[in-house]
């Protein structure tokens, strides 16, 4: 198929699914419009979006979009412009700002001298993200030790709310009905200590899904998954591993990978389907191995094969050895796969977002949702602007510092204190 | 999925052009009954906001909500009034293009809530120079023709002079209760 230029890292699993964005043969902007809200729009709003579509379809705002045509996505993000395609899939020269914001340094006078280029420098601004980057977020945060004393880290709790909704049958390897031809020994020792065994999820719930069939599933479809983890699935479609289902393709492949692959993998592996048991086994269903080993079974970068060695994978390691409290261990997941709580039938549910490409670009993004559990607000944002950091998977301190918490003080320091309280 | 006011504007148009021309006005709403109507549902809302609301579950009522401009951060946090209001003109942008709604200040705590086209500059202006009156005009922006009306947006309650006296970014600290502190723009394109 012919392309009209390469498509971007954030898009080119579903480029072969062209009506993804293309609803309509006829369609200009405004359907390219209604294609990119109905992936993103969600998340736009779940960040309250800076600069959201509705800020400039304001006639007030008529001569600015004249300038820059802000209503539109496509405007700074277009699609098959590998020429210009900068970070964030940015298609504008970086400058961008200064159109609406030209007098910033009259307001600001922290902002002298700063090139409209550095706006959106780390740990600064997000044109649409800044819950961890405004001002009165700064100066809460402000003068944080680099180590918190305490780990914010949410407990996973979905498993418990549902043992207490539901109450299931405790299940034993005896309780258990396969087919005689079936050996299971391995299998079953291993379901027996998972939490599926403890939800009384027994071989059938996943072998024979179909109540009415004697039919035995030798392997359950995701469908079968999400049958029971409709939020994982749901989350598993919006990030790299899944997207390509969300659009109709087949499952991704290591080999459709656009980054580093592991140069050892199996040509076996490079082929394998992204599945939900790409990662989780199935029978033990045991989360560390999914939240470690099988992301750096395939993944290869610095920042992957420092981990290993790294503060942060230390603490992994310690775990395993029993020195550590498991909510102490920072494994791939940890970041990459946020917990996230969620309010549902009146319980606060933590479960994981499956999604890993959610808080990865911008990196603030991480801040919040993941590096604030454990560091302060400055240590996050210097080291996520350390890109050597980054590459070593944090392995020693910031060599850059962010000065966007010490301008907001800066600022502070100079207004009268005003109670400004809403009384 | 935006609503069709198909009805109102053209009416709208059409006796805008009849009363231009000097002809009998053969029916329709009047720009400014429009403007006015949209305004006295905003009025009302922001007012039953404040009262049933903020003022009810807020410090100063049962204090189970904390009104706040962080609001979205914090557990009890709600929306102030004002950003109450700014919600609802966000959310009629995401309905409807027949008209648009939002609150400006000549003295903004959001500097992108100055009055930025020229009518505005002048109706926020008269607003400020004549207590209890509203200002109604046309401009062309883009390519488009608008009749732009502006409504005093009077301090009613003592936590508007509060808030926004005590606020950081605030370029004026001497607000009373009773006075102007902006306006509303509305706009209806002809």
């Amino acid at each position: 198929m012919y392309l009209v230029g390469e498509t971007t890292h954030g898009h080119h699993q579903i480029e072969m699914a062209c009506n993804t964005c293309h609803t309509s043969p006829f369609g200009g902007t405004e359907v390219l419009q209604d294609a990119c809200v109905s992936c993103h729009g969600e998340e736009l709003k779940a960040v309250s979006d800076s600069h959201p579509r509705s800020k400039f379809t304001d006639p007030r705002n008529a001569d600015r979009v004249e300038i820059l045509d802000a209503r539109y996505c496509v405007t700074c993000h277009r699609e098959h412009q590998e020429d210009i395609t900068g970070a964030m899939g940015l298609t504008l020269p970086q400058d961008y700002c200064f159109n609406c914001h030209q007098d910033i340094a009259e307001e600001r006078s922290t902002h002298v001298g700063l090139g409209f280029d550095t706006c959106a420098s780390a740990g600064c601004h997000n044109y649409h993200d800044n819950l961890a980057l405004y001002e009165d977020f700064l100066l809460k945060h402000a003068g944080e030790e680099d180590f918190l004393a305490i780990n914010r880290r949410k407990a996973l709790n979905s498993l418990q709310i549902y043992l207490d909704l539901n109450n299931p049958d405790m299940l034993e390897p005896s309780d258990v009905v396969v087919p005689d031809w079936i050996a299971v020994s391995t299998e079953i020792s291993e379901w027996h200590s998972s939490s599926h065994q403890q939800a009384g999820v027994d071989c059938q719930s996943c072998h024979q899904p179909d109540e009415q069939s004697d039919g035995w599933v030798e392997s359950p479809s995701m469908e079968v998954c999400a049958s029971c983890h409709a939020p994982q699935m749901e989350s598993f479609m919006l990030g790299k591993h899944g997207m390509r289902l969300k659009s109709g393709l087949p499952n991704m492949t290591p080999d459709m990978a656009k980054i580093a692959m592991k140069p050892d993998m199996s040509e076996a592996l490079l082929h394998a389907e992204l599945t939900c048991n790409s990662c989780h086994n199935p029978h033990d269903v045991n989360a560390m191995e999914a939240a470690v080993e099988a992301c750096i079974g395939c993944h290869n970068s610095g920042h992957v094969n420092s981990y290993a060695a790294s503060p942060h994978g230390q603490l992994y390691a310690q775990m395993h050895q029993g020195n550590l409290e498991l909510k102490h261990a920072v494994t791939c997941a940890t970041c990459h796969m946020p917990r996230v709580e969620v309010i549902e039938e009146n319980h606060r549910v933590v479960r994981v977002n499956h999604n890993q490409n959610d808080n990865l670009r911008p990196n603030e993004k991480m801040i919040r949702s993941v590096c604030m559990d454990c560091h302060s607000l400055a240590f996050s944002i210097d080291s996520l602007a350390d890109e050597a950091l980054i590459n070593n998977n944090f392995t020693g301190r910031p060599h850059h510092h962010i000065r966007s918490i010490d301008m907001a003080v800066e600022r502070d320091s100079q207004i009268e204190v005003r109670d400004d309280s809403y009384q | 999925m935006k609503m069709q006011l198909k009805l109102v504007v053209p009416v709208i148009a059409l006796s805008a052009l009849l009363v231009a021309c000097g002809e009998k006005e053969t029916g329709g709403i009047k720009p400014e009954v429009y403007t006015d109507s949209l305004f006295a549902v905003m009025k009302a809302d922001r007012t039953n906001y404040t009262k049933l609301i903020v003022k009810r579950l807020g410090p100063k009522g049962a204090g189970v909500i904390k009104p706040d401009e962080h609001w979205q951060d914090m557990e009890n946090g709600a929306p102030l009034p004002a950003q109450m209001f700014r919600a609802g003109a966000e959310g009629v942008a995401e309905l409807t293009d027949n008209f648009t709604y939002s609150l400006q200040s000549l003295w903004p705590v959001n500097k992108q809530n100055a009055p930025r086209t020229e009518l505005e500059k002048q109706g926020l202006q008269y607003i400020v120079d004549n207590p209890g009156e509203n200002f109604y005009g046309e401009e062309t922006l883009g390519d488009v023709t608008y009749f732009t009306a502006v409504y005093p947006d009077v301090a009613v309650a003592e936590p508007c002079v509060a808030c926004h006296n005590n606020h950081k970014d605030t370029p004026r600290t001497d607000f009373k209760l009773g006075d102007v502190m902006g306006g509303v723009v509305i706009r209806v394109p002809l």
